[in-house]
């Protein structure tokens, strides 16, 4: 879904410019207190997942392809904040590529890291609440809070489109053909999101952010392997 | 090996599989947007970027004529790249002061809040 230049007009491009630069530095600063040894590093390699998987467009419909944004993803690894700041380096490294346009690098990094990454993270935090208590509903969760982010983040793009595109055109069908493909796409970001939040809480339950509430339920137990390394109980 | 920095490099490994060998296989139809585009008339609106030379632009390493191969070149290139930015930027970002025993490799237990 990278915005390409040319789309928006200058104003929206300077406008997402400068929310896009006033939103990371709210996210480095609550990143600050999120991060620890631990997970900072966790953050990197998120952010180099994240980069591999959006290379692998999957058909959605006739001609049409799709690819994960994994916003959502992030930030249920590693935090909305972080999560976002993944994003906006993933896009970075992009425009590299010529992937996404320069001008319209602040679009990108508004609707594609902040607000699938914030967005996501409510949702996600919204359904664990009436979820019951374990790994599998996190894992639901954070699948279906992903799938919902990819639309609602069309529907973004659609309304910097309504403010500043630069070809005049009736806006509701716009938005119906952009909110309509992302759905479908949404379910392959889901299902994607949902097999890799999985696999992480499989093998290492304590670097998923999003199940720390899970972690408190957890024993310990010590375990007699010859490295003798404390497992955390599943 | 530390067990974090065994799941590092495991996680790292497969990135770079994904970008690097699997991306060969992906859609090449475009996407949600360019499709949109192109149906709805404003594709035309659409502008090169300027790093449209690069000699890395749309994963195609230059010089490179094997397509599967260009852009799995350009895929491990982009992995490292934005690992290794990302593990400098997070680096910076983490929380200062000293190590709580919780923080420490051997101390995975759930301790912490």
């Amino acid at each position: 879904m990278h915005i390409p230049d040319g789309f928006l007009d200058a104003p929206v491009s300077v406008a997402t410019g400068a929310v896009a630069v006033a939103g990371l530095a709210y996210c480095v600063k609550r990143a600050q207190g999120e991060l620890d040894d631990k997970l900072a590093p966790m953050a990197g390699l998120t952010a180099a997942f994240v980069f591999a998987v959006q290379m692998l467009n999957f058909p959605v419909a006739l001609g049409t392809s799709g690819h994960l944004l994994g916003g959502a993803l992030a930030a249920v690894l590693v935090g909305p904040a972080a999560g976002a700041m993944c994003l906006a380096v993933v896009l970075l490294v992009q425009a590299l590529f010529a992937d996404g346009g320069l001008t319209a690098l602040g679009a990108n990094i508004t609707l594609m890291g902040l607000l699938t990454a914030f967005a996501g993270y409510a949702v996600f935090r919204a359904l664990l609440k009436v979820l019951p208590r374990r790994d599998g509903s996190v894992v639901l969760s954070a699948g279906i809070a992903a799938g919902i982010s990819v639309p609602l983040s069309a529907a973004g793009f659609v309304l910097l489109f309504a403010l500043g595109g630069n070809a005049d055109l009736p806006i509701a069908g716009v938005l119906a053909a952009m909110v309509g493909v992302h759905v479908l796409i949404g379910i392959g970001e889901g299902l994607i999101t949902a097999f890799t939040v999985g696999a992480v809480l499989k093998t290492r339950p304590d670097l998923v952010h999003g199940a720390r509430h899970l972690l408190r339920d957890r024993q310990l137990v010590i375990t007699t392997t010859p490295t003798a390394t404390p497992e955390v109980a599943r | 090996m530390t067990r974090r920095n065994g799941f590092l490099l495991l996680g790292l490994l497969v990135a770079l599989l994904l970008a690097g060998v699997v991306s060969g296989f992906a859609s090449s139809s475009p996407d949600g947007l360019e499709k949109v585009a192109e149906d709805k008339g404003f594709s035309r609106t659409a502008e090169d970027s300027a790093l449209a030379d690069s000699p890395v632009a749309d994963y195609a390493v230059d010089g490179v004529q094997n397509e599967r191969l260009s852009t799995g070149l350009a895929g491990v290139l982009g992995v490292t790249v934005t690992f290794a930015f990302g593990l400098g930027l997070f680096a910076l970002v983490r929380r200062k002061g000293p190590a709580t025993p919780a923080d420490r490799d051997d101390a995975d237990a759930p301790t912490t809040s």
